[in-house]
């Protein structure tokens, strides 16, 4: 036993653990562990750490990864981190402030506005990594109950499973005529929806889709019964239209 | 495949590493950004055909050290604990909670917990860790013997200290 203990080392006994010997080596170190309960004790306790590692920290590979981190072409011109993104906020509100002043901005020019602050609203809070949603889809019946309360009107966050996107959840964000709600998808790959839903004071009842490309975030609106919708996305037009329509259905089934 | 697309395939493993190592979600979120930042600037210097993910991880690394240096010089102290304190022990003394490991990895050394990481959680051979970390083989040995031991000791509150090994 003294000969079989002198012949393997301490790195021997971690090569074992980390599955770094030989065949040959890994029999000798076995032979040697069988032996000694202290030092196979020992092995098995490195060797249990390794498994709780594992167990801690492996569902970390199964996150989304946010689209900001796949490119770094597709750099955002909004910032990512929530302090910077407080900010934009604060200039651009004080931007569309200054573009809206006065009363002549007409019908279309509205719309267009509608569009452009859905897709603000977008760029600011998917890049978002902690914070995405104020409320999760995990309470998805007070999510909706809450919006809908602050908007005055019955909500619905469609489910969009069927197209492999999940509800992440939703905020509540100040519009120009009042509350807002914005909920929010992710495929399984990061890329991130939002729909962003307002009460509307129009006469119009209903519109056709309509599409404004605002940078690099394509936007879907349209007005449906008290409501207008946009959805954003930074997909194909083609892509973003059938996920549009195939809400459309799901509000109007 | 691009670049970028090299580089994107690494990021999961990167956040594992980048969550374990400093025990905080945005910590951990803010290293990662920093690191593909870093990479998508200098990914001219890599080698095309050397290991990318090697070179990742040594951006991480040295961004992860600057940022404790920096931390410390900001509080004013040591850049890290040298030694362990052992009579903060868990009094449990049966099986271990995964929020023990947890918690007993923070108390590591940096220099312990990354080795350890590296080895245990990304499964590097230990070139490759000598590699990334930019220290001799025989180091990443002693600090893997070293942090086991410690994380051993402290997980099951075993009054022996940490016994230090002579590494062949």
């Amino acid at each position: 036993m003294n000969s079989q203990k002198a012949a393997v080392s301490e790195l021997d006994l971690h090569a074992y653990v980390d599955g770094r010997l030989s065949e040959k080596r890994r029999a000798e170190v076995e032979a040697y562990l069988t032996a000694s309960a202290q030092e196979s004790e020992r092995v098995r306790a490195y060797q249990e750490q390794n498994e709780i590692l594992h167990t801690l920290f492996d569902s970390v590979l199964d996150e989304p990864i946010p689209p900001k981190w796949r490119s770094s072409r597709r750099h955002w011109s909004f910032p990512l981190r929530p302090v910077a993104a407080a900010s934009v906020c604060i200039i651009v509100g004080g931007l569309l402030g200054w573009a809206l002043r006065g009363e002549y901005a007409g019908r279309s020019a509205k719309r267009v506005d509608f569009a452009r602050q859905a897709a603000m609203a977008h760029a600011v809070y998917t890049p978002e990594v902690r914070h995405p949603v104020e409320v999760s889809a995990q309470q998805e019946e007070h999510l909706i109950g809450w919006l809908s309360k602050r908007l005055g009107a019955p909500l619905k966050a469609p489910h969009l499973l069927d197209l492999g996107y999940e509800l992440v959840g939703g905020r509540l964000l100040p519009g120009d005529q009042g509350p807002v709600a914005q909920f929010m998808y992710q495929d399984k790959n990061g890329q991130r929806l939002t729909l962003y839903i307002k009460t509307d004071a129009s006469t119009e009842r209903e519109t056709a889709f309509r599409f404004s490309q605002e940078g690099t975030v394509g936007v879907f609106y349209w007005i449906d019964r008290q409501l207008s919708y946009a959805l954003s996305g930074e997909l194909r037009k083609t892509e973003l239209l059938q996920v549009a329509d195939a809400i459309y259905k799901k509000l109007n089934p | 495949m691009g670049n970028d697309e090299h580089i994107a395939t690494h990021i999961p493993q990167l956040r594992r590493y980048a969550r374990a190592l400093t025990g905080d979600y945005s910590a951990a979120e803010d290293l990662v950004q920093d690191t593909l930042e870093r990479a998508w600037k200098r990914i001219g210097l890599w080698r095309l055909g050397s290991d990318l993910r090697a070179w990742l991880f040594t951006i991480m690394h040295n961004l992860h050290v600057n940022q404790l240096k920096a931390d410390s010089r900001q509080q004013g102290q040591p850049p890290e604990q040298a030694t362990l304190d052992l009579s903060v022990r868990p009094t449990q003394e049966d099986r271990l909670e995964l929020r023990d490991l947890n918690k007993a990895l923070r108390r590591l050394s940096n220099e312990q917990r990354e080795v350890l990481l590296l080895v245990g959680l990304e499964q590097m051979s230990y070139e490759e860790v000598a590699k990334v970390l930019g220290i001799p083989i025989g180091t990443v040995m002693s600090r893997l013997s070293r942090g086991r031991d410690q994380l051993r000791a402290m997980m099951e509150g075993s009054s022996a200290a940490p016994q230090l090994k002579v590494i062949k």
